[in-house]
């Protein structure tokens, strides 16, 4: 969560009053001071440590993870094997499935609570809940519903007669299962999400494509989807990151096993620098700064391709 | 939503029914953690665990009293990163985005532009450099080390700046010709003026803070007395995880207060972040 889409404010508003002001050393001054302590915090926090992450990048680690000698592009070269090209495949895939399950299945709680029923705010917060929980109480919780020794889900299953796979322990199911967990986890925010926008659709538009016999399904996907785009296109760019940068569900689920079958970039970040006392903290900057790029190009186009549908009134 | 739209018989039988369904399968986990911490564990360890056998508060009171991984210093750890980056990240936002909006700042177009950039930056990428940075501040057993790199972020400035600007132009230069300075103006006309986006603003920022992991993990390792409750039910899960009405009973002191912000406070929540794309 951590870009919200507002569309600019009216730029005349600021420059009115700004103009009007008188520009003397004490206004200057105070504007500097004003602006000192966030910046001071950012610069210090993200835009400081970037240029570090570059020089850590090109520098191997002693045993106790000094940076010491100057490497080159070595950890880059080693970011052009096929274990690093499994990791960004396995990112790749948990992402997509979160954010496409992850925004399709509030969606589709979302449209039939925003009917005028009873008790259908009772059902909005009830589904919401799994908002208040954090990648590590989720994933706990969600190890006890799938541990087999109580597992409600594997009895479910076993009534139908399916007998239920290894979830985290199967190589194959270990990252839909991850996945799944971390659908659950988003569901609850992005219903929040669907809803407020659902709520803000114009009913005159709704009655009049009634009028002209739309109806169901025909009606929701040509003017409902349309008419909340700003909403699924904030639920998308907030999934998409939050997906991107997952850490808790993995390291606690199946601290990326089994067999790797669950490493993910900011896994392999976590993994290179400081787990088991692994200090590689040169090859896991060069990681951090691709998770970096990939992040900025995912950005690029969902702004630039996707927001150019999206129809804000 | 008008009367016109109300579906059909059919219909409404369909939206419950799935409804239902959903809720049962989606919230099972919901009700599992508020019921398991106060069952015995020959309860839960069933297929499917047994949620109506008897209530007992053996294993809160367990969860509280054991020493492998206190969860009392946790809890005071966790409040303090939420509370401490709340109140910070409200301070600095609102007089960053006050200098951008309000005052002739001659490079504040620039300074805005730093402030967006850094949104973009997703934390784990910059998480070695930080560590790497505040261990050789020597401040390692300190509570601030937790906080010290969520002290003020880009995001709060930017929505902070939204919520400014909308503050209509002719009021601000009435209480210009009043004679009303930059800081009675902020703290008696504007902040009241945008209370909605501050407080999601505050609500984010704690539920930031409670809710992180990456970071606690890394600094509190070697250190048990810097465990928020994030990192403690992890490390209770590696020790007690024979007992699950242990572990569901620390998960549940976990979620209180974001329990309590969501079921109260979804409304404001929702509409401060969404205010643009909503509308």
């Amino acid at each position: 969560m951590s870009i919200a889409l507002t569309p600019p404010a009216t730029e005349k508003t600021a420059l009115t009053s700004r103009n009007r002001r008188r520009r003397s050393p004490r206004e200057i001054a105070l504007a500097v001071l004003f602006v000192v302590p966030a910046l001071a915090g950012v610069g210090t926090f993200v835009v400081f440590p970037l240029f570090q992450a570059i020089f850590l990048s090109t520098r191997g680690s002693d045993i106790l993870g000094n940076p010491t000698r100057f490497v080159g592009l070595q950890h880059f070269q080693q970011l052009l094997t096929p274990q690093f090209g499994h990791i960004l495949l396995q990112t790749a895939e948990f992402t997509a499935i979160v954010v496409v399950a992850g925004v399709v299945l509030p969606l589709a709680l979302a449209a039939p609570i925003s009917q005028p029923l009873k008790g259908m705010r009772v059902f909005r917060t009830l589904f919401s809940l799994p908002f208040a929980y954090s990648a590590s109480t989720a994933s706990v919780v969600w190890l006890l519903m799938l541990n087999p020794a109580m597992s409600p889900i594997n009895w479910v299953l076993r009534l139908v007669g399916i007998s239920a796979p290894g979830w985290t322990t199967d190589s194959n199911w270990a990252m839909v299962t991850v996945a799944g967990v971390t659908v659950w986890m988003v569901s609850g925010f992005n219903l929040l999400v669907l809803s407020a926008g659902l709520a803000g659709v114009d009913e005159d538009v709704l009655e009049a494509s009634t009028i002209d016999g739309a109806s169901g399904f025909r009606q929701f996907f040509s003017v409902t989807l349309p008419m909340i785009s700003p909403s699924l296109f904030f639920a998308i760019v907030t999934t998409t990151l939050t997906a991107l940068q997952s850490l808790g569900q993995v390291q606690v689920m199946t601290d990326g096993g089994p067999n790797g079958a669950t490493s993910t970039l900011v896994y392999a970040i976590f993994d290179n620098a400081f787990h088991n006392n692994n200090s590689n903290f040169g090859l896991a900057s060069a990681q951090g700064l691709v998770l970096l790029v990939v992040g900025v190009l995912i950005a690029v186009v969902q702004f630039g391709v996707i927001e150019r549908r999206v129809h804000y009134r | 939503m008008s009367r016109a739209t109300q579906p059909s018989k059919t219909s409404t039988t369909i939206i419950y029914v799935w409804l239902v369904v959903a809720a049962i399968v989606l919230l099972f986990p919901v009700l599992l953690t508020v019921v398991g911490g106060f069952l015995p564990s020959s309860d839960l360890l069933q297929q499917p665990p047994n949620l109506f056998g008897h209530f007992t508060l053996d294993s809160y009171l367990s969860a509280m009293r054991q020493t492998t991984v206190p969860l009392l210093p946790a809890f005071v750890n966790s409040l303090f990163v939420g509370v401490v980056m709340m109140v910070s990240q409200v301070v600095t936002s609102c007089l960053a985005a006050y200098s951008l909006v309000f005052m002739r700042n001659p490079i504040g177009k620039l300074l805005f532009w730093i402030f967006m950039a850094t949104i973009m930056v997703p934390y784990e990428a910059i998480v070695v450099p930080n560590a790497l940075f505040v261990r050789s501040l020597g401040i390692g057993d300190n509570r601030l080390a937790l906080v010290l790199p969520f002290l003020a972020v880009g995001f709060g400035v930017f929505l902070m700046r939204q919520a400014f600007r909308q503050f209509p132009t002719e009021l601000r230069q009435a209480a210009e010709i009043d004679g009303c300075g930059h800081l009675r103006f902020l703290f008696t006309i504007l902040l009241p003026a945008v209370r909605p986006s501050l407080t999601a603003l505050a609500v984010w920022s704690f539920l930031q803070g409670w809710n992180m992991y990456f970071w606690p993990l890394i600094i509190a390792s070697g250190d048990n007395s810097l465990n928020t409750l994030q990192t403690a039910v992890f490390a209770l899960k590696s020790n007690e995880f024979g007992d699950p009405a242990i572990l569901l009973a620390g998960i549940t002191i976990t979620l209180v207060p974001t329990l309590l912000l969501v079921i109260l406070g979804q409304r404001w929540l929702i509409r401060g972040f969404t205010a643009g794309a909503v509308k």
